[in-house]
């Protein structure tokens, strides 16, 4: 099971209104986001939910962040993974 | 020959509440207007709701007896027309000749252009974008494109063409015609017209004599003969209000005279809201004085409304607030604003009121004798204590002009 957890992020808005997230603060930990390497809307298929879908690159992981209509950011967790923290 | 779309949302409530529950899917279940009360009643159903017999309309408590396991969510009418405007957006990329017909169905023409393949395009981004799944019809008129989008169910095309339009459309039962109502599906039923083919094979004459206007109707539809447009996207995006103000020959000093006018002012608000498919939330009051000195005042109805009877029911509440009869008014205006395109929403006024449905019933039938006898064929009994000047001072040749200026102009 998924969840859809909601988290903080830094994000730069150019001159043309396009908005690159910069990094994601999880549980008091920041990850810097290498890499966006694409953007879309789509459905959170695993944790539910839809939005503006960026694939980030985070280190050698690549994950989904996504902006959602009440310009929340959430990532799909695995819930074995939020509970053992 | 045209190509016209349509594109239908397969369960569409309940295809939105899936993607933001995944652990809903596959399993039945129905959106229901107030859950927590027995008298809810069903909006929407999953595949799997349907196949234990739940219909729409139906009371939660009979849904709940057909499939004890159904999972009842209450309705969320704000991610919906969100998902509605989201594939709107996506419609509007292919053309901009775009109807809706509800939140969840609309015609697109894409005349000239490969139908096929943009009701593939379609089907494919609703998916990778918001998660849902359209049936879409793809044919040379709104009928067929509309008969086509229900032939298969989830995530499809049906394509009807002049060739195989027969085969496809003519087996299928009278009642999936589009607007034909239960009284007359029985009365089609009962004369033995149980298919489209069968109203195509009676003869014209007989159906004119049997249904009226609808049987001509019927017999076009069948035919293959709809020719109705596809509207296109800006008719009503600009539109904010719809109102109409007079200034009579004689000042206004009582409440009687105030009350009489704001009615027939009402009446043809209303009567314009119909007509252009718009429901008003707000209704605002114009009092102008011997002086010329003009205030408003607006109110907030509990439901958007097109009908008469809310309006002059709010315009008569102002007036009685604003106004103590204490001095004589030159003219008076009503105006219904913050409109909702009824194409595009009504199905969100879940709950029907069998009060306004009447009201609905009576008004329409006005309209249509307006329409075919004029004016003066029907008015209101209040408009006869005295004589019929407020029948010719309303509304005034000078404020017709603004009046029109906002049916059909962007308020700046
Ligand atoms: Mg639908």
């Amino acid at each position: 099971m998924y969840l859809r957890t909601y988290v903080q992020v830094s994000a730069i808005f150019d001159e043309n209104g396009v908005v690159t997230p910069v990094s994601i603060s999880l549980r008091g930990k920041t990850y810097s986001i290498d890499r966006v390497l694409g953007k879309r809307p789509a459905p959170a298929l695993k944790s539910g939910g839809q939005g503006i879908r960026y694939t980030v690159r985070i280190g050698s992981s690549e994950t989904y962040l996504f902006l959602d209509a009440e310009n929340r950011w959430f990532v799909e967790e695995k819930a074995a993974d939020a509970n053992s923290i | 020959m045209r190509t016209i779309l349509h594109s239908d949302c397969n369960n569409f409530y309940a295809s939105v509440e899936c993607v933001f529950s995944p652990e809903l899917r596959g399993k039945p279940i129905a959106v229901c207007g107030d859950p927590s009360e027995r008298h809810g009643i069903v909006l929407a159903k999953s595949d799997a709701a349907k196949k234990c017999g739940i219909k729409t309309g139906e009371a939660v408590w009979t849904a709940r007896q057909k499939c004890p396991e159904l999972i009842v969510v209450p309705p969320c009418g704000e991610k919906y027309v969100r998902f509605s405007h989201m594939m709107r957006d996506i419609y509007a990329e292919y053309s901009d000749h775009v109807e809706p017909f509800g939140l969840d169905e609309s015609w697109l023409d894409v005349t000239g252009r490969d139908g096929m393949e943009i009701a593939c395009s379609l089907r494919r981004r609703a998916l990778k974008e918001l998660g849902i799944t359209l049936s879409v019809g793809v044919s040379f008129n709104k009928v067929f494109a509309k008969l086509g989008s229900d032939m298969h169910k989830p995530d499809a095309t049906a394509v009807i063409t002049p060739r195989n339009y027969k085969q496809k459309v003519w087996p299928m039962p009278a009642c999936s015609l589009l607007f034909i109502g239960r009284a007359t599906m029985h009365r089609l039923y009962a004369y033995g017209l149980n298919t489209i083919g069968d109203i195509v094979r009676a003869d014209p004459e007989s159906l004119h004599t049997l249904f009226g206007k609808n049987g001509d109707t019927l017999y076009a539809y069948a035919a293959g003969k709809d020719d109705a447009p596809v509207m296109p996207i800006s008719e009503t995006d600009d539109i904010k209000s719809v109102g109409n103000s007079t200034t009579p020959a004689f000042d206004i000093c009582d409440y009687s005279d105030a009350g009489r006018i704001l009615y027939l002012l009402c009446d043809s608000v209303a009567e314009r809201m119909r007509k252009k498919h718009f429901r008003c939330r707000t209704v605002t009051l114009w009092l102008r004085d011997t002086q010329l000195q003009s205030f408003t005042r607006q109110m907030k109805l509990e439901r958007p409304t097109d009908l008469s009877a809310d309006l002059s029911r709010a315009a008569l509440a102002l007036l009685r607030e604003s106004w103590a009869a204490d001095r004589p008014l030159r003219s008076l205006g009503v105006q219904g604003g913050d409109l909702m395109d009824i194409r595009n929403g009504a199905q969100l006024s879940i709950l029907p009121d069998p009060l306004a449905s009447r009201q609905a019933v009576l008004e329409k039938t006005a309209d249509q004798l307006h329409a075919r006898f004029g004016a003066e064929a029907l008015y209101r009994g209040v408009l006869l204590r005295q004589d019929h000047r407020l029948l010719r001072a309303a509304p005034d040749s000078s404020l017709a002009a603004t009046n029109m200026a906002a049916v059909s102009g962007r308020q700046s």
